[in-house]
């Protein structure tokens, strides 16, 4: 099996340093971003993909699993924070708990039958889950089918934090996001992820080391489906929705090309992947299905050209690990 | 009971595209390690061609049998000759990307000029109409659909497994290098092979226009139950391929009958069963 990225430096000191140096400079951007005039409701967007999008990466870029059906986790957990939020009209925190819970199931059913199937196999299995749910999804009451889950309410946040104020909300998304982010920066460089690394480069000389790798696989899994439904509990309060595109495999493909633009394997790609491509939907939304082509082209563009990603590219330039 | 006939033949139908479409996955991913994404766009592209041979060149539904999987098999081999056959050597997971993009472009590129409701395609002349068979009325055309597939499958399974050509095509899945090493043309056959297994999706393209209309979107959702089926049956055997297609359709039918808010669903439902008891597939070895 060929390696995704093709040097991977080892975890020094140093590589440790420059992360937690671009971790900050990126951390204090987006605070700084309702300083500044940029529309708050894009960048929140934004920062739910790429949560999603680095939850996706730990799976790929250091489980080298490629699961074609994340959007399942997105839109299970976000139809049922906002089940929880209207309905039951739970606080903004408890809400958020039963969406990523609800991942968290969903995460080890679907690991548990995935994990069983490698390479190829396992990207598809992942999205005909994915599309199980979605029919599941189309036809079950509660989802309330094309129309989807409307008008949710926000509430204040731990009785104080009112997240109908947009200034708060950004915020809170930021700390979620920052807070996942870190979390998943804290499993990469531990050792469990240096096994998972090791399984991605030679599965076969883990397990002769005596590694239970399917252990590793489901454990990387179940992370990042609840991880990524973290991501799908905070988009419910940004876009005060939950509907099937969340769902949909389309969804599951561009989360897959944000984290291929950013640099598959790469700390900080998918969340530049995650920007570059909400950004794209938001400029070329007029060209109606033309985004889709160029989706794809951009798709055809990286496998061929730029498998590094833009990340990749940087880091490879610099001879540094980002 | 008619409308359990009803079903029934439907699914079989169902059933012949699920068998054309894995049976072009099976025989790609021999040769090129790669899950062909774009299959359920090409299998679309088929349609769409027979579409306009009809309507621009007022070529009927028998020509359009034989030229559509051409034009859609040659189309295939210069994707494969312009971008897949740079992906030898890279992880397979790059195949998939490379053919899921392809898919989104000639997707979006239809979808673009004729938005997302269907065309309708005439049935030919020399297959309307339908026979009372005592327990159930069979429409001829959806009588024909079903046993052309069936022999196109079974001659696909001929070739490969009875011929001299079939036997390179094996010898180069099992040792690429070794058959080259005989002088054998491996590049060329790769690139054959990948046009064969796309001018089966087309083919299948072509016989659905008449029953399910031609939508640019007609193979999108297909793709993916296609993909259970060859996860359920595996890709190590053709003949594998073909049954699990058939049966799988057939299963499908009889949901539609017997429990229809689970149609759309059986299938992913007896792949997850399938995995849970045997995790290689019906027919497959272990990877």
């Amino acid at each position: 099996m060929t390696t995704l990225t093709d040097d991977t430096l080892p975890t020094t000191p140093r590589a440790m340093r420059d992360e937690m140096t671009v971790f900050v400079v990126m951390a204090l951007l987006l605070a700084a971003v309702p300083f500044t005039g940029v529309y708050p409701f894009f960048v929140m967007q934004a920062l739910c993909f790429a949560l999603l999008a680095c939850a996706f990466n730990l799976l790929i870029g250091y489980g080298g699993l490629l699961s074609f059906g994340h959007a399942m986790f997105l839109g299970t957990a976000g139809y049922c924070s906002a089940h929880a939020l209207k309905v039951w009209g739970l606080p903004p925190e408890l809400g958020i708990l039963v969406g990523v819970a609800a991942a968290f199931a969903l995460s080890i059913v679907t690991g548990y039958i995935s994990i069983r199937r490698q390479g190829i196999y396992f990207s598809m299995i992942t999205l005909a889950l994915s599309q199980l749910l979605y029919f599941i999804y189309l036809q079950a009451p509660f989802t309330h089918g094309e129309d989807g889950i409307q008008g949710i309410p926000q509430g204040h946040m731990f009785g104080v934090l009112d997240l109908s104020k947009p200034t708060v909300l950004y915020y809170v998304v930021l700390a979620g996001f920052l807070a996942g982010f870190l979390l998943i920066f804290r499993i990469i460089n531990s050792p469990f992820g240096e096994v998972l690394k090791s399984i991605r480069e030679n599965e076969q000389r883990a397990i002769s080391l005596g590694y239970r790798t399917d252990h590793y696989k489901f454990l990387a899994f179940v992370l990042s489906g609840t991880l990524a439904g973290f991501a799908g509990s905070l988009k419910v309060f940004v876009a005060q929705n939950a509907s099937l595109t969340d769902v949909h495999w389309t969804m599951s493909g561009e989360v897959v090309l944000m984290t291929l633009v950013g640099g598959l394997g790469t700390i900080f790609g998918p969340v530049v992947g995650a920007f570059v491509i909400i950004a794209m939907q938001q400029y070329l939304a007029s060209f109606g299905q033309w985004v889709t082509v160029i989706q794809g082209s951009i798709f055809v563009i990286c496998v061929l050209t730029f498998r590094r990603g833009v990340i990749g590219e940087i880091a490879h330039y610099f001879r540094r690990s980002l | 009971m008619q409308a359990l006939y009803a079903q029934l033949l439907v699914g079989l139908i169902n059933g012949s595209f699920y068998a054309l479409l894995s049976l072009g996955l099976a025989v790609i991913f021999g040769m090129l390690n790669i899950i062909n994404f774009a299959h359920g766009a090409l299998y679309m592209m088929g349609a769409f061609v027979a579409y306009f041979l009809l309507n621009l060149g007022g070529i009927n539904y028998w020509w359009a049998l034989l030229l559509a999987p051409i034009i859609v098999g040659i189309f295939g081999m210069i994707l494969e000759r312009t971008m897949l056959q740079w992906l030898t050597g890279l992880d397979h997971l790059y195949g998939l990307l490379l053919t899921f993009g392809i898919a989104l472009i000639v997707q979006g590129v239809f979808q673009n000029y004729f938005g997302s409701s269907g065309l309708p395609y005439a049935i030919p002349d020399q297959l309307k109409g339908g026979m009372n068979l005592g327990f159930m009325f069979l429409p001829i055309y959806r009588g024909w659909v079903v046993v052309f597939s069936l022999v196109v499958c079974l001659a696909t399974w001929y070739l490969i497994e009875k011929t001299q050509l079939g036997a390179y095509l094996r010898a180069a899945t099992e040792n690429p290098t070794l058959v080259r090493a005989f002088g054998i043309n491996v590049p060329r056959m790769i690139t054959l092979t990948y046009g064969l297994g796309v001018g089966l999706a087309a083919l299948a393209g072509v016989l659905s226009a008449p029953i399910n209309q031609v939508r640019p979107l007609m193979g999108a959702d297909l793709i993916i139950v296609v993909f259970a089926v060859v996860v359920i049956g595996g890709m190590g055997s053709i003949m594998g391929s073909i049954i699990t297609g058939f049966a799988l359709g057939v299963i499908e039918g009889l949901t539609k009958y017997f429990y229809p808010e689970a149609s759309n669903t059986v299938v992913f439902v007896l792949m997850v069963l399938v995995l849970l008891v045997k995790p290689t597939g019906l027919t497959g070895r272990a990877a």
